[in-house]
């Protein structure tokens, strides 16, 4: 073997046992500092001074914080974090870096608004950052739509919320369901029709597969509380009437107060308690529900979601 | 253009293919294809933008780079070598050597952006799986920051004609960075008064406007250019480079190259 094939040979196991071992030194380094790549810091909080500091590709910032953004909130909330400190400046820097990037508003506020776990807690923040998009991209009806949302769902500010659909309809190509939103919000604010209707007006005008899957979550939901509380209602009814419990949906059914046995969203049975409780067979696979679940149950950290039909 | 610049800006062509510039287009490719695969996973619904925001921002970026450290050279290389001499005892002008290199460089950095496009478009294509009527301003934004090299390379050859390479990479970088401020630069001097408002606006007017060049973000956006932008930035930017390149002209025509 030549001299300089022996030094090629020599030098190249080398370089990759110091490359070998230098991983294996930097993952004993990051065990030894668990969480310090992770640290709640952000360094500059302008979201002007960023742009400056682009140098005029504040697209790309953009797309990089959004990013940062949608990796800080993912990571809380599957740890099942209750504060979120860095996620509204985090948005508000990606759309003022781009303040036409549709999604960080549209996905955003929807981080922003809902309480812990589902959400930040920050309805008021989701709030300006759609009020900021709109400012920015008056023309997009979505935006509306989605401050409408936060005002019904998580505000309760219904009249407001009526506002916000009614403005939107308003934009040229808005989707027709803005107009009968606003409607529906003006007459029956608080009922659960309107929910259903909000709802099925998220699922059918996205083609987001996440956002669908959540949407009929949240159908299936609203299905189950009703259902439970109207069984719930004829299982007092018959109590009245017999003078004791059912001890079965078959009971109920006997005597002409149900058309078969009841059974919930996925098609499973719900169940009838001694007590006189209706619950679901598997409340882990109905996320959202606030009825029919067995006492002291604890819903996942994460919802979990099934394909939406 | 005389057949003298022709065959420098030729030569200076292959002089930057043998100095292995064109190598950059690999770090290109393995940046656009590991953006097309990557964003989709850690991302939500950013896909085409970001490999339009990466794409453009990296051909803008690593074609600056590029004009600015082979266009420092671009003199002092000859000298340092003593080829220029060699080059000037034939019937070359010395301008003609200045333009020469200018269209050279010019030309390298137009085939760099070739490929680096055709990169872009097979990303977009990856992520997107059809082509759209909008993605037709990228070559838009492509355009812009091709003309934004032909001043940063006019420029980096004005700081190369009179000053060290080191030096002539700082001041063409400066004016670079100056030159994406330059519309702020216009917004302070809006701000002052008197000779001082006089001389913050002649000094904005004074470097390039590099911001006007960059669409980068609206087309990802899908929004148009309009064509009268698309007109008088090509003007501007055509004129700017002419004037820089005078510049180089008048220095280098004076030098003492003894």
């Amino acid at each position: 073997m030549s001299g300089s094939r022996r030094v090629t040979i020599a030098a190249s196991s080398l370089l990759i046992a110091c490359l070998l071992s230098s991983v294996l030194l930097l993952r004993q380094v990051d065990q030894m500092r668990a969480g310090a790549t992770l640290q709640e810091v952000l360094y500059i909080t302008s979201p002007k001074m960023l742009k400056r500091l682009s140098l005029g590709y504040d697209g790309l910032l953009a797309d990089i914080y959004w990013t940062r953004a949608v990796q800080y909130f993912g990571s809380h909330h599957q740890a099942g974090a209750n504060h979120y400190a860095l996620l509204a400046p985090l948005l508000e820097i990606t759309t003022a870096l781009d303040p036409h990037l549709l999604v960080a508003y549209e996905f955003g506020s929807n981080f922003l608004a809902p309480a812990p776990p589902n959400g930040a807690g920050l309805p008021d923040r989701a709030i300006a950052l759609d009020q900021f998009g709109i400012r920015n991209n008056p023309n997009e009806w979505r935006l509306y739509y989605d401050l409408g949302f936060i005002y019904y769902m998580d505000v309760k500010d219904y009249a407001k919320a009526a506002d916000a659909f009614a403005t939107g309809s308003r934009v040229p190509n808005a989707h027709p369901f803005l107009r009968l939103l606003a409607a529906q919000m003006a007459q029956h604010a608080g009922e659960i029709q309107t929910a259903r209707m909000l709802w099925i007006a998220t699922y059918k005008t996205t083609q987001d597969a996440n956002i669908r899957a959540n949407a009929v979550a949240h159908l299936r939901a609203l299905q189950v509380d009703e259902d439970v509380t109207n069984l719930e209602a004829l299982v007092g009814l018959y109590q009245s009437k017999a003078g004791h419990l059912p001890s079965s949906f078959s009971e109920m059914q006997m005597a002409g107060m149900l058309g078969g046995i009841p059974v919930d969203p996925l098609g499973a049975p719900y169940k009838l308690t001694i007590e006189g409780r209706v619950e679901v067979r598997d409340p882990d696979n109905l996320p959202f529900i606030e009825k029919g679940t067995p006492p002291g149950y604890v819903p996942p950290r994460t919802p979990k979601f099934l394909p939406a039909d | 253009m005389s057949a003298r610049i022709v065959h420098i800006a030729s030569n200076t062509f292959r002089e930057a293919v043998r100095d292995r510039v064109l190598y950059n287009l690999i770090a290109f490719a393995l940046l656009m294809s590991g953006a097309a695969i990557l964003v989709g996973q850690i991302s939500i619904d950013i896909e085409r933008l970001v490999v339009i925001n990466l794409g453009l921002t990296a051909v803008s970026l690593f074609g600056m780079v590029i004009a600015i450290f082979f266009g420092i050279g671009l003199v002092s290389k000859e000298i340092e070598k003593r080829t220029l001499y060699t080059v000037l005892s034939r019937p070359v002008q010395r301008w003609e050597f200045i333009v020469g290199k200018f269209f050279g460089l010019a030309g390298t950095l137009v085939v760099n952006t070739f490929f680096m496009a055709i990169g872009v478009f097979a990303a977009l294509l990856y992520v997107s799986h059809r082509f759209q009527g909008s993605d037709g301003w990228v070559l838009v934004a492509l355009y812009f920051i091709i003309l934004q090299f032909l001043i940063i390379t006019a420029l980096a050859l004005l700081f190369s004609s009179f000053s060290s390479p080191l030096m002539a990479a700082v001041f063409a970088f400066a004016l670079f960075v100056i030159g994406s401020f330059a519309e702020d630069l216009r917004g302070f001097a809006a701000m002052t008064q008197g000779v001082t408002r006089w001389l913050a606006t002649g000094a904005a007017y004074l470097v390039p406007n590099f911001s006007a060049l960059n669409v980068i973000s609206s087309v990802a956006h899908e929004q148009p250019v309009a064509g009268q932008l698309v007109l008088f930035n090509t003007l501007y930017a055509l004129i700017y480079a002419a004037m820089a390149l005078c510049g180089a002209v008048l220095i280098f025509e004076r030098r003492n190259l003894k």
